[in-house]
Parts: C-alpha cells; sequence; structure tokens
C-alpha cells in the first residue's frame, strides 16, 4: 500500500507488468513525438517568432515610431486624430504600446511581408490582434521584432491582453489589411 | 525520545500530538482562506459575466488580485503544509522534528498573508497575483509574500527534519512510503519555488522602497515565474500523492510498481519545474532554443511521469477492485467503486478533470509555437482552473472528508450533502474552465474587465459567442461557488458540532473506509503478467486519443493564421 | 510473493540497485531538483537576456 513502506526490501528490481510497461513507452514516445514537432515547425511551419530582439530606452523607440508615422502616414482617424500609416511592403513598421492605446494604425497589404517592431513605454502590455488571436508579449525596454505576412484582409482589432492599470480595457489599437492589386 | 502519541483506532497509525494539532490548525486555515478565496472568484465570474458586471473596474482589478493570491499560494500552500506534516509524521509513525519551528512557520505564513491581503483590499496594489514591474504595488504587498514564503519554508525544513529523526529512530523500514515521497517531491518543488521567489520579491521590495532604481521587467518574469509556476507544481505533486493515499486507504490498493510510480516522481523533481518558462514563450530576448527545451520540461518527461500516474492510480484501484471479485468484464470495477463516499468521488473526479482539462490544455498551449494563439488569452485561466480548481482544490477536499473523522475524530453533518458536493463542484469547475477556453479560443483576454471595451477611443467588440461563453463562464462559477459552500459547510460545520467519534464509540471504523488488513494479508502483486488492468488501459488510450487529436487540431488552428517569422 | 525477490532481511546495503539508493537519498533529490531548474531554466534564461544587443 501506498501509505506503508514498500513490502520488498528491493523493489527497483521488480518486474514491471506489462500493461503499464506499455503506457510508460506510448508516454514516452509520444512525447517525442510533442517535443520534435516544435523544431519541425521551425523549419517547415509559417509561423515562428523569430529570436530577433534588442534593448532600447522608451525615447529612442518613441521617436523611430513617430519617424515612421510621420513618414507614411496617409489619413488620420477617430477623435484622437490617431495617424493612419501605410508603409511599403518589406519595410521595417513600428506599434508602440502606452497607457492606454496602441499607435499608431497601420495599414498592410495582404500577401506582403512586413518586419513589425513592438514594445512599450511604460508598463508591459499584451499584443493581440484580433480576431487572428495573434499574442505577442511586448515588454519596456525592449524592441520584439516579428516578419509578419497577413494572408486575410480587412480590420483587425489590437486588443491589449496583458493587464496595464486602471485602464487596460479601454486599450485598443487597429490593423487594416488591404487586398493587393 | 519521546512525545505524546496516541494510536489511532481507524488506521493504526501512531499519532504524534504535536504534529496532529498543526496538521489541525494548518487544514483550517487553508479551508478557511479557502472560502474567502471562492468568494472573491465568485465576485470575478459575476463581473466577468457581462449581463450582470457587477464590480467596477478598480475593484474588479483589485478582487482578481486578492483572488489569484489568495486561492494559488494561501489555501493551497497551508493546505500542503498540513499534508507534509501528515505524510511524514503519521505516515512514517515518528514525532514531527521541530514543532516550535513549525509553528513560527504557521504565524509567519498567517501574518505574511494578512499582510498582502490586507494591502491589496486598500485598493492601491492592483498588479494581480504576478505583480509585474516595472507595474508597483505598495511595498507590503511584497514583504507580505516574503514572510509568507519563509513561513512555508520552515514547513519544508520541518518536513525534511522529520524524514531524518524517522530514519535515525527507525520508526519504518526500506523506503518511505509512496506517498511520503509524493509528498517530498512537493517539497522538493517547494523549496526551489520559495527560493526563486526570495531572490525576485526581496530586490523588488527594496525596489518599491525606493532602494533601487530599476528591475528589468523581463529578468523579473523569469525568475518571478520560477516561483508563481512551480508553485503550481507543488500543488501537482501533493494532489498526486493524495491520489495515492485515497487509493490505498479505500481500497488497499497497492501501486501497480513502486519502482515505476517513484521513477515518474523522480522525472517531476528533476524536470517539472522547468515548466515555468510555459509564461514566457512570446517573449522578446529568450532563444526558441531555451523555450523548447524548458517548456518541454526536457522531452516531456514531466509529462510522461503524470501519464504514468493517469495510468496507476485508477490501476490500482482496479487491480484491488479485482482482487475483492470485481472481475465482470472491463469496468465493473469502476462502476461498483464507493460513489456516493466523497472521498472516492472527489479524488476520481480530480484526476479526470486534472488530466483532460487541465493536463491536456497545459501541455499543448505549452508548445513554442501554438502559444502565439493562447498567450495571455482566457485560455490560460481555463487550463489552470483545470488543474488547481478542478484537480488540486477538489483532491484536497476528499481527503479532508477523509481527514475530518479520522484526525479530528469527529462524524461528518450533513452526509447527503458531503455525497453530492464533489459532484456540483466539479461540474462548476469544469464548466467554467471549459467556457473560459472557448472564449480564450475567440480572443478574449484574461485579467479584463470589459470585452465590449465600451470606453475604448478605437472600437472593438469579440464575437457574440464570446460573449456567450463569458455568460456560462458566471453560470458555472456560481454552481461551483454552490459546491465550495457545501464544502466548507459540511467541513466547518462538522469541526464544531460534529459527534465526536471517540464518545460515540471508540471502536467505530471511519465511515466506508476499508478496514486495515492486517500486513501479512497484503500478498505481493507487480510481477510480470500476473496481473492485468484492461479497464485502466482502455480509459487511458481513450485519453491518448483526445490528447492526439487536439494536438494536431491546434496545430492546425495555428497554420491557418498569419504568417509570422 | 517469490522468494528471489526477498533476500534475507539481514543482506549487506551493497546488494541495493543504484536507482533505488538515489530514490532513497532524500537529500540528494533535494540537490538535484532545485539544481537543475536553477542552471536550465533561471541560469540559462537570464544569460540569454543580459546578451541582448542594443538597438542601433
Amino acid at each position: 500500500m501506498s501509505i506503508y513502506p514498500p513490502e520488498d526490501r528491493i523493489w527497483w528490481s521488480k518486474p514491471v507488468e506489462k500493461t503499464e510497461m506499455l503506457w510508460v513507452t506510448i508516454a514516452f514516445i509520444w512525447g517525442l513525438i510533442m517535443f520534435f514537432m516544435m523544431p519541425y515547425w521551425h523549419l517547415t511551419g509559417n509561423q515562428n517568432l523569430s529570436n530577433e530582439a534588442y534593448k532600447i530606452t522608451a525615447d529612442s523607440f518613441a521617436e523611430k515610431t513617430e519617424a515612421f508615422a510621420k513618414k507614411y502616414q496617409v489619413r488620420v482617424e477617430g477623435e484622437n486624430d490617431i495617424p493612419v500609416v501605410k508603409p511599403p511592403a518589406g519595410s521595417d513598421i513600428y506599434m508602440l504600446g502606452r497607457l492606454w492605446d496602441w499607435w499608431p494604425i497601420l495599414e498592410l497589404e495582404k500577401g506582403k511581408s512586413y518586419r513589425l517592431h513592438l514594445s512599450s513605454l511604460d508598463y508591459q502590455h499584451g499584443f493581440s490582434l484580433q480576431p487572428e488571436n495573434i499574442n505577442l508579449q511586448v515588454h519596456p525596454g525592449y524592441d520584439l521584432v516579428t516578419t509578419i505576412t497577413p494572408n486575410s484582409s480587412g480590420e483587425f482589432g489590437v486588443i491589449c491582453n496583458e493587464f496595464c492599470g486602471s485602464g487596460h480595457h479601454t486599450m485598443v489599437g487597429k490593423i487594416y489589411v488591404k487586398d493587393g492589386k | 525520545m519521546t512525545s505524546p502519541y496516541r494510536v489511532c483506532p481507524d488506521t493504526g497509525f501512531k499519532v504524534d500530538l504535536a504534529g496532529e494539532k498543526l496538521i489541525k490548525w494548518n487544514a483550517v486555515t487553508a479551508v478557511v482562506f479557502l472560502a474567502i478565496g471562492g468568494l472573491l472568484g465568485l465576485l470575478v465570474a459575476l463581473t466577468r459575466w457581462p449581463e450582470i458586471h457587477l464590480l467596477n473596474a478598480d475593484d474588479f482589478y483589485m478582487v482578481l488580485t486578492a483572488h489569484g493570491f489568495v486561492i494559488l499560494l494561501v489555501w493551497l500552500i497551508f493546505f500542503e503544509m498540513a499534508l507534509l506534516y501528515f505524510a511524514s509524521s503519521i505516515l512514517l509513525n515518528v514525532r514531527l522534528a521541530l514543532p516550535k519551528l513549525a509553528w513560527l512557520g504557521y504565524w509567519l505564513m498567517l501574518v505574511g498573508c494578512l499582510i498582502t491581503v490586507v494591502v491589496v483590499l486598500q485598493g492601491n496594489s492592483n498588479v494581480m497575483f504576478t505583480s509585474y514591474v516595472p507595474m508597483m504595488a505598495d511595498p507590503g504587498f511584497y514583504l507580505g509574500i516574503i514572510i509568507f514564503a519563509v513561513g512555508a519554508l520552515c514547513g519544508c525544513a520541518v518536513f525534511f527534519a522529520t524524514l531524518v529523526v524517522a530514519k535515525q529512530e527507525k520508526t519504518y523500514e526500506g523506503s518511505i512510503p509512496l506517498v511520503t515521497f509524493g509528498a517530498m517531491t512537493a517539497a522538493i518543488i517547494a523549496v526551489f519555488t520559495i527560493a526563486s521567489g526570495a531572490v525576485i520579491l526581496i530586490p523588488t521590495l527594496l525596489w518599491s522602497l525606493g532602494f533601487i532604481a530599476y528591475i528589468d521587467p523581463l529578468m523579473y518574469k523569469v525568475i518571478w515565474w520560477a516561483m508563481g509556476h512551480s508553485s503550481q507544481q507543488i500543488n501537482v505533486a501533493a494532489h498526486i500523492a493524495v491520489w495515492y493515499a485515497i487509493a490505498a486507504i479505500l481500497f488497499n490498493a497497492k501501486p501497480l510498481s513502486e519502482k515505476v510510480s517513484r521513477f515518474a516522481f523522480l522525472m517531476y523533481i528533476l524536470f517539472l519545474q522547468l515548466a515555468s518558462a510555459h509564461h514566457l514563450l512570446v517573449e522578446p530576448a529568450l532563444s526558441s532554443e531555451w523555450k523548447i527545451v524548458n517548456t518541454s520540461y526536457l522531452l516531456y518527461l514531466a509529462v510522461m511521469a503524470s501519464m504514468i500516474h493517469g495510468l496507476t492510480v485508477p490501476g490500482a484501484i482496479e487491480a484491488a477492485q479485482r482482487k475483492l471479485g470485481y472481475t465482470n468484464g472491463m469496468f465493473e470495477w469502476i462502476r461498483k467503486a464507493p460513489w456516493s463516499n466523497p472521498v472516492f468521488s472527489g479524488m476520481f473526479i480530480s484526476l479526470v478533470l486534472f488530466g483532460v482539462l487541465g493536463g491536456i490544455t497545459g501541455v499543448i498551449m505549452g508548445q513554442e509555437q501554438i502559444n502565439i494563439i493562447v498567450h495571455n488569452t482566457l485560455y490560460v485561466p481555463g487550463h489552470f482552473h483545470g488543474t488547481v480548481a478542478a484537480g488540486t482544490t477538489l483532491a484536497f477536499m476528499a481527503i479532508t472528508y477523509w481527514l475530518v473523522p479520522v484526525l479530528f475524530r469527529r462524524e461528518l453533518i450533513l452526509p447527503g450533502w458531503a455525497k453530492w458536493q464533489p459532484y456540483l463542484f466539479g461540474l462548476g469547475v469544469a464548466g467554467l474552465s471549459l467556457a473560459m477556453m472557448g472564449a480564450g479560443t475567440l480572443g478574449v483576454s484574461r485579467r479584463h474587465w470589459d470585452i465590449t471595451f465600451a470606453d475604448a477611443a478605437i472600437k472593438f467588440d469579440h464575437p457574440a459567442l464570446a460573449h456567450l461563453m463569458m455568460g456560462i463562464n458566471g453560470v458555472f462559477g456560481v454552481i461551483a461557488t454552490i459546491g465550495g459552500i457545501m464544502f466548507v459547510v459540511v467541513i466547518v460545520g462538522s469541526l464544531l458540532w460534529g459527534e465526536n467519534r471517540d464518545e460515540v464509540s471508540a471502536a467505530a471504523p471511519a465511515p466506508e473506509a476499508a478496514p486495515t488488513p492486517a500486513p501479512s494479508a497484503m500478498s505481493g502483486h507487480g510481477s510480470a503478467g500476473t496481473m492485468e488492468v484492461p479497464g485502466t488501459f482502455t480509459f487511458a488510450l481513450i485519453f491518448l486519443a483526445v490528447f492526439v487529436l487536439y494536438f494536431f487540431v491546434n496545430w492546425k488552428f495555428l497554420a491557418s493564421t498569419w504568417g509570422l517569422s | 510473493m517469490n522468494p528471489q525477490d526477498q533476500p534475507a532481511p539481514s543482506a549487506e546495503e551493497g546488494d541495493i540497485p543504484f536507482m533505488q539508493r538515489l530514490l532513497d537519498n532524500h537529500f540528494l533529490l533535494l540537490f538535484l531538483g532545485v539544481a537543475i531548474p536553477t542552471v536550465v531554466y533561471i541560469i540559462w534564461g537570464i544569460i540569454e537576456i543580459t546578451a541582448v544587443p542594443l538597438a542601433k
């Protein structure tokens, strides 16, 4: 019984019952399959995070994002005149998280790739692209670089899914994806 | 050296009175905090129910911070202290070593957690359980957790000291019992957990006091999760020890193989804590190599261990039942199990829900790339309500139904309530866990007050189905709360008003517990080919089929999203 | 119980298999259980974080 010491003095040498041994083997092999699925996807899959990241100050990231927005701004939207930025395909694009918005709004082209830089100016934020449900963690002091390739068009919400204070639930941004010609 | 003890009339164990008192105090304190934390959870569920939306935003974030802390640390670790003392002192027939240190630990834990709870309820520390820097709480928030952790470390020291005393005084022969080994696994993980907590929370306290200017948010997060996730791995090891204990107590079940079960616990000791990386799979700066090695507990060896326990616990019960003559077909042994005994039903529901709701989802969302479509959505709390609420909490409830008559010597009041309570609580937590996973799959964020984003400058709304899921979550939250209240009423009521069993009849056996056999009656089994557990193996294969299917469904799902590289 | 599985209680400790002795050595397990995650998870993780380059 499990609440008493083992009856056999040398229990390690006792043979294991065969159903149990079979299950241990199955569990081990299934574990290997799950493990190798991850490197396999790095080689063949289209959804992998790069390992590219940089240390960066909030000021420097804000500066870069503002310069980017100014360069490619096509219009403004909403009461707060949030710039809508349409960068060329293949370029470096920036979005910053802060209390409590994602800035600026991006306008991308379906099927084209962009190098997306994400960072925060204050607390941690959660970049959560909806309804795609792509979720990336955004840290202050770190620039996370991910190449994104939209495969669907329309209007996408960017919500914050890392708790960031009393206005957390008002933190929303937007990405438009247009069909290419 | 002798110390006062009594001999338990139900089990024959020599019960050290100093240890017994500590077990009682820790267990009762735990149940009180379960009641508090559970009610806080109800407020969370009712606020996230869109049609009710009970609390305002600030109160919601405050209550959620308190709910996480009180349940994930306070309730579970107090109960685990009781289990550690039980598994060492009582199961090894030895006096509890260093009872004064154990009391110091108890009071430190109590004072520490009260400090943190009070600070949170003052409303200036709505930082969530995780308290990610640079978001700052009042210093008392961190101080309370540190004091609590030091107290828990005292409890671990008492546990290991008791192992040493038992060995020196030769109160057992050979190896420690499997249940004690499982408890030791929990204690080892607890030491790592507490050490990590100290390493990160002490500087954070100094930072909130102004002595340190800066704490790197990523560094904080890596070390914090060595505490935050490992603390939940303490629960896993502890509740699996409880499963083995209940199988032994109710069925006289022997482990199918001491070797395999202990080896599985060894895999926990070595690798389970690596899964702290589950929270860091979409972070900058950590490489894929680090993520894959850690998130997989090194080749999923700890998952293999869990799958082993998932087979051997019901397998041991099946083998014991078959010996008693329940040999018809594959499943007579389980059909004729004592389903009206909450000790059994609670344990078995815990095992099933932990495996299916907590286990499968935890492993799958811990895949490096799958995590992209899961991270920080409500899927995550869906998963850990499957592990912590359905798995650990229900297992602890089940063993409490046994501890009250045996250790506290009280008859259970309201046996009808006790009989149905595990089903109701199990249904509630299973339902809310699934609803949260559904909502998370649809993109709903965790720790979020308003999924309509009514006050946001840019508009966004989740699909109607997500709102429905949050309503379902609320309904099952109410059911789980009723189940929780029933448990607290039965246990607290029994302690206060239950008949004293020693006065009623000194020799009455514990209700529905199997009589303890003489050691000679426990004939050995386990040699290859002598025993089969076809029913359990069938269950295991069904489990595996669900696991494999859901695994590839998630990869399919991931493959349809935007390209990321 | 097979007789060959149950040697006389007076037998020396030396015949106990390595793995059983490991599993009975609680403080060695404690050391391993703290050391492995400290190295594989914490130290490796911290090294990676400190190695992040500065943005240009």
